[in-house]
């Protein structure tokens, strides 16, 4: 109880007191969605740098980044915000996949391992947040069970999301279906490899976050 | 052969959130597929999400899951308002929770109408 109090404490504090340049900025999803790409992208629009490796087996990402004080710039505002890149949030992880994927056993386990501690880590750090970026396959079923956890879960704890369909350059997409399941959110298709619509989901992320 | 175990509403609800999302991992350890009438509430299904990554070990590879409330969709207006008072006042009762292991469970997929349980063949 006494914690309870302390906590709800410590929340109202932390909203009067919290400057927008600590905005913590979180990309969450499914693995191999295209989180870290977005990440790269902005980094890169931004930075001029990558924050972190990509690659086509799943559970690439399997610690939580963070890239501090990102600005960015949308029609005369300014945002300023910690750009927190999490694990891909899956119900099972088996190394025979990645063992299918070419990895020798070993590696195959070890990776295994790790992917299962990184969505534990993601898991725990969705209080953190100030705002959630959830980026999309828009290749694949929207409707699966852990996107609608997560985006459950953010609804429950009254963090606004800004969902993004990604990989929308691929024959395959298909953008207005992502949008048809979460008509309660602004749903933006992007291609974060290529940049494309990125000025649409700047302006999505002052919305959400500005 | 796949084994189903009923968990009904009442036996989780004086549980508080660590205990029920023990008790339903504990019927997918056992190589049994649980279907809990209603749902968790949405923080437990996150917690149960980090509970099966926590007890992947041998075997067992993590869980599948499905949340089925079929009125959700559909409801509107005074009757969206009556449902979530009585969700509130009695527990998330309506719909169905499916939770199998993932060594056995292959996929579920959900349509308004049925639900698709694949299995892996021989993969036990």
């Amino acid at each position: 109880m006494i914690n309870l109090v302390k906590g709800f404490i410590s929340k109202v504090l932390n909203s009067l007191f919290k400057k927008k340049k600590d905005i913590k900025l979180g990309l969450y999803g499914p693995p191999n969605g295209g989180k870290t790409t977005l990440a790269n992208r902005i980094c890169k629009d931004w930075l001029g740098e990558d924050m972190g490796s990509v690659s086509n087996i799943a559970h690439e990402t399997r610690e939580i980044q963070i890239k501090e004080q990102i600005s960015i710039k949308s029609k005369g505002k300014e945002l300023t915000f910690n750009l927190v890149d999490t694990p891909g949030i899956a119900t099972k992880i088996d190394y025979e996949d990645f063992v299918k994927a070419g990895m020798k056993e070993k590696q195959a386990k070890q990776r295994a391992k790790e992917a299962t501690k990184g969505v534990i880590d993601a898991i725990k750090w969705l209080d953190e947040m100030d705002a959630v970026i959830i980026v999309l396959d828009s290749t694949k079923d929207p409707y699966t069970q852990v996107n609608l956890t997560i985006v459950g879960n953010l609804q429950a704890r009254n963090i606004p999301v800004l969902i993004v369909a990604n990989k929308a350059d691929l024959k395959k997409a298909d953008v207005k279906k992502v949008q048809s399941a979460y008509p309660q959110y602004s749903v933006i298709g992007i291609s974060a490899k290529y940049g494309n619509d990125m000025d649409r989901f700047y302006e999505g992320l002052f919305a959400i976050a500005g | 052969m796949v084994t189903f175990q009923f968990v009904p509403y009442h036996e989780i609800e004086e549980l508080g959130s660590a205990r029920r999302v023990k008790k339903l991992i504990d019927i997918v350890k056992q190589n049994k597929i649980a279907l809990l009438q209603g749902r968790l509430k949405k923080e437990e299904e996150t917690d149960l999400i980090a509970i099966a990554m926590e007890e992947i070990k041998g075997k067992f590879k993590g869980i599948e899951l499905a949340v089925i409330n079929p009125e959700e969709k559909t409801l509107s207006g005074i009757k969206k308002l009556k449902s979530n008072f009585f969700s509130m006042m009695l527990g998330d009762r309506q719909g169905l929770t499916i939770i199998g292991p993932a060594s056995i469970v292959k996929q579920i997929k959900k349509d308004p109408t049925k639900i698709e349980l694949l299995t892996k063949e021989g993969k036990r």
